[in-house]
């Protein structure tokens, strides 16, 4: 179980979230909600260590992630899927994957069963990352993050740009992978994809958390989302 | 001599040159790619490297290969410890701005220099070589028999040129296994593309930067040793490698490795060339000519990828 409280977090003097607290339980698919600019990226940025807290904590399992090194924070069993993919691109879709695998010692074993999941990868496997179709990156930037065989699985709006097949792929995958047991914290956007998927949904508001609902209450409540999120 | 032989010779001259110079811009280069810092002290990594190689060389008695030995396998390693502390106390401290760095390593270079003058003086400094035998080139020549091979005059190389190419070469060719076939290459490389997100996957990119500064100042370093026992040490010998390197590496791309080793034949080979052939002036002229033609032309270099 991943637990952050009260983080606050900036970028230099600018501070983006100023008071964000949520749960990532392990099973679960918790949704990460918000409108434009409310923090969602940087909310995961920071459980990652990549944006640098002024204050709050993050445990994973009891174990505290907050005052680790960035890159110590993956170890403990953190994949992230970041925001536009971030593909090392010249690196070949096999290279992409050793990296993946190298971040907490996985082996040959955990490469097949994430080629298994992808199969398509497996058929380019020594193409560049940067030549792949935007659907294609899209399972390979989840693959680099499965070859961790993590805890928790942070996913940020894993389906932006895609078409409706790899929209559906992708998602086929998160749901498989909660039931797999894994702890997964979704950044998305789309009302039908939130509804479908989330088993909690956590909402945002210029860089506060100000409220955190479950499945039966998004489906008992469907004002609540266009309240929250509404255009 | 005739212009045939008098041309092989100038292109073995060259080859020494552009042997030499692609190490060090190697090294300047494989900085920039990762690490996106523009190293102005890269060319007192060669300097120090160069005086090291001598007061090594001056530490052990025996014959010159002795020495040699030591000094290639210590200065480097000596040179790039002190890039790596320095990339720790310095870079690491500015955040890699690329403005600020400019300035930190303009800084590094007055450091490097003065602290060489005073610690071992103004005088140019030889290293004898550790074999130096001078090896005549054939020619051929038409006579009344046909073709036939002959010795011309002032044609020859010696042993120890030989060995600075060949020894260049195999740097260079394990330098690009290491990068391309191995897994601290592979950081590196991931490093270099998106330094957030390796840090994301477990990558300790503060260590693979200070390793990449130290290897690329040990590059320089490295070819400093191969060439004092060709040119002495100095503590105002770095400038002319500094500039060089900066020409290959624009002229090749930035951060193109194989891109860095052509330019380096170029440019070493048309230095050679027309130093011999007219003035090394006028070489020097025509390589900051070519960068400018490039940059107008090509900005991204001969192999470098545009800008996206």
């Amino acid at each position: 179980m991943l637990e952050a409280t009260s983080l606050r977090a900036g970028y230099g003097p600018v501070e983006v979230l100023h008071d964000v607290s949520l749960t990532a339980r392990a099973g679960e698919i918790t949704c990460l909600l918000g409108r434009n600019g409310a923090g969602k990226t940087s909310t995961l940025k920071a459980l990652m260590g990549l944006l640098p807290l002024t204050s709050g904590t993050v445990t994973l399992d009891g174990e505290a992630l907050h005052d680790l090194p960035a890159h110590e924070i993956p170890k403990r069993g953190i994949g992230y899927v970041p925001q536009g993919r971030r593909l090392f691109k010249e690196l070949t879709v096999a290279e992409t994957i050793e990296v993946g695998l190298m971040t907490r010692g996985e082996g040959r074993a955990t490469r097949e069963w994430v080629l298994d999941l992808f199969p398509r990868l497996r058929e380019r496997l020594n193409q560049q990352a940067g030549t792949l179709s935007g659907g294609e990156q899209q399972m390979l930037a989840t693959a680099r993050a499965l070859c961790l065989r993590p805890k928790v699985l942070l996913l940020d709006e894993p389906t932006e740009g895609l078409q409706p097949s790899m929209i559906e792929l992708i998602r086929d995958v998160t749901v498989k992978m909660r039931d797999e047991g894994y702890a997964i914290l979704l950044v998305e956007q789309r009302m039908d994809a939130i509804l479908a998927l989330a088993d909690r949904a956590v909402f945002l508001e210029t860089g506060r958390s100000v409220e955190t609902a479950d499945a039966a209450r998004l489906h008992a409540d469907p004002d609540l989302l266009h309240h929250r999120l509404g255009v | 001599m005739e212009f045939g032989p008098h041309l092989l010779l100038a292109v073995l001259e060259g080859l020494v040159t552009a042997s030499i110079l692609s190490l060090t811009a190697m090294g300047l280069s494989l900085v920039f790619g990762v690490m996106r810092v523009v190293n102005v002290a890269h060319g007192e990594a060669f300097m120090l490297g160069a005086v090291l190689a001598w007061w090594v060389t001056g530490l052990v008695a025996g014959h010159p290969a002795v020495g040699f030995v030591l000094a290639a396998l210590t200065a480097p390693l000596i040179v790039g410890a002190l890039a790596a502390a320095s990339d720790r106390l310095v870079l690491k401290r500015l955040n890699y701005d690329p403005d600020r760095t400019i300035v930190a390593t303009i800084g590094l270079l007055y450091i490097a220099q003065q602290t060489t003058l005073m610690t071992f003086g103004p005088d140019a400094r030889p290293v004898e070589p550790p074999f130096n035998q001078r090896i005549a080139l054939p020619w051929l020549e038409r006579t009344e028999e046909g073709w036939t091979w002959f010795y011309p005059w002032g044609l020859s190389i010696t042993s120890y040129k030989l060995f600075v190419i060949a020894a260049a070469a195999a740097i260079l060719v394990a330098i690009w296994l290491v990068i391309t076939r191995t897994r601290a290459g592979l950081l590196m490389r991931a490093t270099q593309q998106d330094s957030e997100t390796a840090q994301a996957f477990g990558i300790p990119v503060g260590t693979v930067y200070s390793v990449v500064f130290g290897i690329g100042a040990a590059l320089a370093a490295l070819g400093a040793v191969l060439v004092v026992p060709i040119q002495q040490a100095h503590y105002l010998m770095g400038g002319e490698p500094l500039l060089l390197s900066f020409i290959v590496v624009i002229i090749g791309g930035l951060g193109s490795l194989p891109g860095t080793v052509i330019a380096a034949l170029l440019i070493g080979l048309s230095d050679g060339i027309i130093s011999v052939f007219f003035s090394p002036t006028l070489a020097k002229i025509i390589a900051t000519l070519l960068v400018a033609m490039v940059l107008v032309f090509r900005p991204q270099g001969l192999l470098g990828k545009a800008q996206t």
